[in-house]
């Protein structure tokens, strides 16, 4: 152990060859740059889970007492959109996923460097926009922006909040190009279609959706403001504007955008499930396709939003049918990494953890997906907390369980460094009471018909409330403590190794941290993605179990 | 260096992709509301101006013409015809700006701009029957015509500034000999950029200035 400790120490990598802040704000090294957008990520998702703590302790009480009615509009609207747009989109491909692309594949950097770094400032830019936005007052629309609210009634900054969101959309717009010419262009020797791990495939799929979705919720915003800003009218049922028209752009994008949250999080959890089972993954080119498949079958389903809005029957009935089909590939998915760990050699290690996590929460966030699909039920439980709870499930209970355990599993191979694996479990165990004792009983609390959006309720609803408050603060202290044992192993954590996991992937054959250019020669890929069957398992993996 | 240039062109492919969503938006509204008003949008139609606009058009059309032979130029080494065909396509795209800008000043002159001075005259409305009581109502329909028309012009027209600063570095870089037979990428990209902002106009002009200009009475 100690021969390797001073090998790290003194071995060239990306975070010791340059020290300074232009070293950071000029760097086009993809690494450096999946760093700049972590602590940026990592800062907005404090902002938002700090509103989500307000919203939390407002309705712990059936009264409205903790904030005005006001003030509550603009708490729930402004974590939703920071969440949404600031965290949860960028969260796995713009850290993760810039760290990994080019390292999965073999290659020494994205195919655009520049644009990359590019890509960061637009999201900075937008960022510092919308913190302005929120510090000097707010918004209250909710963060879907529906009109005729947003363009004509409400008195908050909605101009602000939309520009912020319209730059951020070309900050993923340039990510997602960035990844589709990356995979098309830039593959190792070797690296075949077939070949390529399956977080490739699935960041590919969002990179699709990041392309084809992202410019449309960007013009939506753009005609809201120019209706706000220079008195057009475009959604303005007064000259004859249709509202329902903006929802329909809205959620061609929004529907979609919800798969870029889940997708990268599904291809995390293809990868740690094989190296933790110690097994091929079952089924490869399955679950390769069905990453596909839910790019596609998403941009078909949008208007199962807008069942109760005034859509005809007609083409509720179809998108009903079509939002069933999403279930088909989720299901592949689930069915597949479970037949992954069957007779595998399965570690329970925190990364794992997370994942095992994943697939449950995922899964019961998939199947109440279905029960608002279902165009009777949805009469019944739209704009409940059922809703609320049903998101949050894929969202939280996904994709963010799938980026913790993705920072989990890459952690040594970012920082070189070992976190400490007890607490590591420790806290994925708490994050997952937390996030159960949180969300579970708002399921019950919208079929029981609490609407969302409101800052008080009948006193009946108050004890089910109060669970999900306290889940809050106990999910809180589940995010809080990796923030601190990650920082922690950044000085004190014990050298990594190369491969500490044994897993399979490029990433892993290189040393940790990696070069700038990722790899000392251009590797040769003879071998399919989780060849796990001919892979050692390394000794440090072994002590731990 | 094969890889970077391929790498380059589909990079500029996919953003090409991106653009055409980007307008599709708009493009969709223009579609349910010229199909739920189409008197009003008629109206609206015929208000515009159709030589301005032909002449735009035709100005487009010379610059698409010049950036391809611009290119040409390149491919044969012809340095200062290249960068005498990339000065032409600025001209012409500032041409087509400045028309643009006499169009919406004309429009603000008509009270044609959507807002509280908004006003339908009785020469717009000639040979169109709409009762007194409905005339409002109408008024305020047709707004939705002008709105979408300025979204789009207006759009347009920021990709055509962007385009010409585009054109401004490519020149520049030009003029310096960077392009030649053996490499021309760039001058490649910011080609495909200018003629699909291009066809943008070629479909804006027939939906907004050429459908329904002889309204059936």
């Amino acid at each position: 152990m100690a021969t390797t400790a001073n090998l790290t120490a003194e071995r060239e990598n990306y975070l010791n060859r340059e020290y300074g802040v232009s070293s950071w704000l000029l760097t086009v090294d993809h690494k450096r740059i999946a760093l700049l957008y972590l602590a940026s990520i990592t800062f907005f998702f404090f902002v938002g889970g700090l509103f989500a703590l307000l919203i939390r302790l407002e309705l712990l009480t059936p009264a409205g007492d903790l904030v005005m009615a006001d003030t509550y509009n603009k708490l729930f609207t402004m974590h939703g959109q920071i969440m949404v747009f600031f965290f949860l989109i960028p969260s796995i491909p713009a850290t993760l996923g810039n760290f990994l692309v080019p390292m999965m594949i073999g290659a020494k950097d994205l195919a655009f460097p520049r644009i990359n770094l590019l890509s960061w400032y637009l999201y900075i830019i937008a960022g510092t926009l919308m913190m302005h936005c929120v510090l000097t007052g707010g918004v209250d629309t909710g963060w879907t922006f529906y009109t005729p609210f947003s363009t004509a009634f409400s008195n908050t900054k909605v101009i602000e909040a939309g520009l912020a969101i319209f730059i951020n959309g070309f900050s993923s717009i340039l990510t997602g190009l960035n990844f589709v010419v990356t995979v098309h262009r830039m593959r190792a020797p070797g690296m075949t279609w077939s070949r390529l791990p399956l977080f490739i495939w699935s960041t590919y799929a969002t990179s699709v959706i990041f392309l084809l979705g992202t410019p449309v919720i960007a013009i939506t915003l753009l005609l809201v403001v120019f209706e706000r800003a220079f008195n057009l009218g475009i959604f303005d049922p007064n000259r004859g504007g249709d509202p329902l028209l903006f929802q329909h752009l809205f959620w061609f994008y929004s529907h979609p955008a919800v798969y870029i949250m889940i997708l990268p999080a599904m291809g995390v959890v293809s990868e740690i499930v094989p190296c933790f089972s110690r097994k091929r993954v079952f089924g490869y080119h399955f679950i390769a396709m069905s990453s596909i498949a839910i790019a596609v079958f998403g941009f078909l389903v949008w208007a199962h939003h807008m069942f109760v809005a005034g859509i005809s029957l007609y083409s509720a009935l179809v998108f009903s049918a079509l939002s069933y089909l999403v279930a088909v590939p989720s299901a592949v998915k689930v069915f597949n990494w479970t037949a992954t760990m069957y007779k595998g050699s399965v570690t329970f290690s925190t990364p794992m953890l997370y994942a095992f996590g994943f697939i449950g929460l995922f899964t019961i966030g998939g199947l109440t997906g279905l029960f608002l699909a279902a165009l009777g039920l949805d009469v019944h439980v739209h704009d409940t907390y059922f809703v609320i709870a049903h998101f949050h499930y894929i969202m939280v209970g996904g994709a963010v369980m799938g980026f913790l355990g993705g920072m989990h599993f890459w952690w040594p191979k970012i920082s070189g460094k070992l976190y400490p694996e007890a607490w590591g479990r420790l806290a994925a165990a708490i994050v997952f009471i937390g996030f159960n004792l949180t969300f579970f009983p708002q399921f019950i609390l919208g079929y029981m018909g609490m609407p969302r959006r409101y800052w008080q309720y009948p006193p009946e609803f108050q004890v089910l409330n109060v669970l999900s408050t306290a889940g809050s603060t106990i999910l809180a202290v589940g995010y809080i403590l990796p923030m601190v044992y990650f920082t922690w192993s950044l000085r004190y954590g014990k050298p990594a190794g190369d491969n500490p996991w044994g897993a399979s992937g490029l990433e892993w054959q290189t040393q940790s941290p990696p070069t700038t250019f990722n790899f000392d020669q251009t590797p040769i890929v003879t071998r399919e993605a989780y060849d796990y069957e001919n892979m050692p398992l390394p000794e440090e993996v072994s002590l731990e179990r | 260096m094969e890889q970077q240039k391929h790498a380059a062109s589909l990079g500029m492919w996919l953003f090409l992709a991106t653009e055409l969503m980007f307008f599709g938006g708009m493009f969709c509204a223009y579609l349910i509301y010229r199909y739920s008003y189409p008197v009003e949008f008629g109206v609206g139609s015929r208000t515009l101006n159709l030589p301005l606009g032909a002449a735009n058009t035709a100005v487009l059309i010379c610059s698409s013409l010049t950036v391809a032979l611009a290119i040409r130029a390149a491919q044969m080494a012809k340095r200062t015809l290249m960068v005498v065909l990339l000065l032409l396509t600025m001209v012409f795209g500032l041409t087509f700006l400045v028309i643009k800008g006499f169009e919406w000043a004309e429009k603000y002159e008509k009270h044609h701009i959507p807002g509280a001075s908004f006003q339908l005259s009785a020469e717009d409305m000639k040979g169109v029957s709409v009762d007194p009581e409905n005339m409002q109502d109408f008024q305020q329909r047709t707004q939705t015509f002008y709105s979408l028309y300025f979204a789009m012009t207006g759009l347009h027209a920021l990709h055509m500034i962007i385009g010409v600063g585009l054109f401004l570095y490519l020149t520049y870089a030009g003029w310096k000999g960077q392009y030649g037979p053996g490499y021309y990428t760039p001058l490649e990209n910011g080609g495909l950029y200018w003629h699909f902002v291009d066809i943008v106009w070629i479909y804006l002009f027939p939906l907004l200035y050429l459908i329904d200009r002889n309204l059936q009475k």
